[in-house]
């Protein structure tokens, strides 16, 4: 067990912290699960934090200049490098503090980004930095998809997802590679502490973001992210379909401590992958052999998953 | 005390970083300017001086910490040159604009392709409309001290900016020069601590790097190119009060026997050094010849460079980078856009010389100025025209 975890007893939904590092009133879709996600997780890290951010949705909602949503300090850059960015803001603190220049207080140095900025663009940066090993935590806020510039295709893109540049069509059936597992890389990092989290499961959440900014040395959190623009679904169906990517398996819960694989929410009996799919306007032109395909990726996936975490199904 | 010694000039420029006790170094080797970054991570090793050093996985990631950094309250320097400063270039922008006295220095170096690690200006030529001060050093002694003199006016608070020191990859960056090197007591005289007044700090949050709507993109721009013309006035006190304390005295442009000269060369960096042996050459056959040295790029001195060229019917501008199908170089295009509203405007010759680290012998400049006199008389038929190249 990581020392700096020990004493943390988690958060409880009758006493969560009253502050948001990220106000409300910003200008995301109606709906967005991303901004939710981002919302639980910055008030778990606390008001104590620097945030760095990479161009995408989270970036252009939240700083359209006069105003701010944010309540913290915010720094945004470019699309590829928070975490170049953040390694330069938390090295800054720390010299700054040995030197006497500012005052000896931990500061939570937190870089956020889509999954285009991460898994994609970004990928470079976010490995230096965590080899580097600086104390931050890279929040991946992932939705699948480049929204920002409007649903283009990314590394992170499910199999068969439709996308306006991995459009279905006569000779294609949406994007045709399967999702790059980011987690995973970053757990080869060997870094003290990777997770992923869902907004639907928003204690594990907020627990997950708070450990991540406890740990000393860089975490990596990758947060399910819906977005309903992007995905094709209601602006009311962000938790449901959320909570449905966890319950199908597509999107397991889990934390990497020091290279050891934990499940969080072991789904003894999946809900099938076509609960998930037909809810979304992204997966409608899918056949029934391709859902039938991507169930047996999803099962071969959380097979893989188990066998890392030494357990069976 | 200041001490005179015999020094590279690369290990000239990381002692006057570390007299500068900077807070954080990101860095990245390229050839040529490796040298002052692997000996300014010896000084941090050995505890001569406390500073972050980060050991960055490319240099656009690089300028991103620096950005990081600086953004933090830190003082802050790199050091980059050719494809190194390229990949940077998207976020060279950024560190203006947001403000942030960042100092780096780029051994100048030819772009690919073809890939050639030697000298010339193309690098730094690419990068004219980020909005850093931009100062070229032309021996050992500058480096040092325009580096000094770069932190001192970066972190002004009337400029803020971020300042480029240029020197030659090679011709200067590895040549042994005696350089008076300050002690500290007398770098502390003249660099102040750097005290910022906005940084990311949790007790009085301020967001930075917002999106520029359309009503406010215009504005920041503005903002941003004011600062950078006013800064100017900083600099050239921070010279001032530089000399007044080492008996060093700089100026934005510099003249060599400009007095009844017909015809002068401009030049910037190493190779000026060389030209005034052309020039003594020259002068000695009696060929009224000078030379006008850019020492500031930007902001452009354009006062400073008219009153040096005053009164002289032909310059003959040498360029070290080339600007593909456009009218002319770099430096030759800035000086004509300068001139060209001046009554009685002198003609500009443009030749483009030293590429990819060929040589720019005393010979090619005997030529460049016999050229130009000839085209005083008669107009030339090219836009430009590049010297010393090979028939094959
Ligand atoms: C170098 C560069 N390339 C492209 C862009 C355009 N761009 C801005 S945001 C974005 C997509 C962001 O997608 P993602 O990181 O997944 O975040 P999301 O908007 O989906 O939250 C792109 C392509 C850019 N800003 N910079
Ligand atoms: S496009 Fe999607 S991720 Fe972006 S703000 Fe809208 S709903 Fe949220």
């Amino acid at each position: 067990m990581i020392k700096e975890l020990e004493n943390f007893k988690g958060f409880s939904a009758k006493k969560l912290p009253l502050a948001d590092p990220l106000a409300s009133g910003h200008r995301a879709c109606q709906g967005c699960g991303e901004v939710l996600a981002l919302k639980l997780a910055m008030k778990a890290i606390g008001m104590n934090s620097i945030v760095v951010s990479a161009t995408g949705c989270m970036e252009i909602i939240t700083s359209t200049f006069p105003q701010t949503a944010w309540n913290v300090p915010w720094l945004h850059v470019a699309f590829e490098n928070a975490a170049a960015v953040a390694s330069g803001t938390e090295a800054a603190l720390k010299v700054l503090m040995r030197k006497g220049k500012i005052p000896q207080k931990h500061i939570d140095v937190v870089a956020i980004g889509g999954d285009g900025a991460t898994a994609d663009i970004g990928l470079q940066s976010l490995s230096g930095a965590m080899e580097r090993g600086h104390d931050f935590v890279y929040i991946c806020l992932d939705n699948e998809a480049y929204m920002n510039t409007g649903v283009q295709r990314s590394s992170s893109t499910p199999y068969g997802a439709m996308t306006t540049t991995s459009p279905p069509g006569k000779k294609s059936f949406g994007q045709a590679t399967k999702k790059k597992n980011v987690p995973a890389i970053a757990v080869a990092h060997n870094i003290p502490y990777v997770a992923t989290a869902s907004p639907a499961y928003f204690l594990d959440l907020m627990n997950k973001a708070k450990k991540a900014a406890l740990v000393k040395g860089p975490a990596y959190l990758h947060i399910y992210s819906s977005c309903p623009t992007g995905w094709r679904h209601g602006g009311d169906l962000a938790i449901e379909i959320s909570k449905l990517a966890v319950e199908t398996n597509v999107f397991p819960l889990y934390e990497v401590i020091e290279g050891k694989y934990i499940i969080n929410r072991k789904i003894t009996k999946p809900k099938p992958v076509a609960e998930y799919l037909k809810k979304q306007g992204r997966f409608r032109h899918l056949t029934d052999d391709l859902i039938a395909q991507i169930q047996r990726q999803v099962d071969e996936e959380y097979e893989k998953l188990l066998k890392l975490a030494g357990e069976t199904a | 005390m200041a001490k005179r010694i015999g020094m590279e000039v690369s290990i000239a420029a990381s002692e006057a970083v570390k007299l500068a006790d900077v807070d954080l170094i990101a860095a990245y080797p390229i050839t040529p300017q490796t040298h002052i970054v692997e000996h300014l991570s010896e000084v941090v090793a050995d505890g001569e001086l406390d500073a972050a050093f980060v050991p960055v996985e490319s240099e656009h990631s690089a300028m991103s910490c620096c950005i990081g950094s600086s953004a933090a309250g830190a003082r802050t320097f790199t050091a980059t040159s050719s494809q190194g400063l390229a990949l940077m270039h998207e976020i060279l922008f950024i560190a203006p604009a947001m403000r942030l006295p960042i100092v780096m220095v780029v051994a100048n170096r030819a772009l690919s392709g073809p890939i050639s690690i030697w000298n010339d200006h193309s690098d730094i030529m690419s990068e004219q409309d980020i909005a850093w001060i931009q100062t070229f050093a032309e021996n050992g002694q500058e480096v040092f001290d325009l580096v000094l003199h770069a932190f001192r006016v970066a972190e002004d608070s009337k400029v803020l900016l971020p300042v480029i020191v240029n020197l030659d990859g090679f011709t200067l960056s590895h040549v042994i020069e005696p350089i008076e090197i300050l002690d500290k007591a007398e770098v502390d005289k003249y660099l102040p601590p750097y005290k910022p007044k906005v940084r990311l700090d949790p007790r009085k949050p301020v967001s930075m790097g917002m999106v520029g709507i359309p009503e406010i993109y215009t504005e920041a721009k503005k903002a941003t190119d004011e600062a950078l013309i006013n800064s100017k006035k900083v600099v050239l006190k921070a010279w001032k009060e530089f000399g007044d304390l080492f008996g060093r005295y700089y100026n934005p442009v510099e003249s060599y026997k400009t007095e009844g000269a017909e015809v002068i060369l401009i030049t910037m960096g190493s190779i000026s050094e060389t030209a005034m042996t052309a020039i003594d050459k020259m002068r000695e056959k009696g060929m009224p010849v000078g030379l006008v040295r850019f020492r500031l790029w930007k902001p452009f001195p354009a006062p400073e460079f008219k009153k040096a060229i005053a009164g002289v019917q032909t310059l003959a501008v040498v360029d070290r980078a080339l600007s593909p199908g456009g009218a002319c170089g770099p430096v030759a295009e800035e000086i004509k856009a300068a001139l060209y509203a001046e009554r009685g405007r002198p003609k500009v010759y443009n030749f483009i010389a030293g590429l990819g680290g060929r040589d720019v012998t005393v010979e090619n400049f005997e030529e460049i100025v016999s050229k130009a006199f000839t085209y005083a008389k008669k107009r030339p038929k090219q836009l430009y025209e590049m010297i010393g190249v090979r028939e094959i």
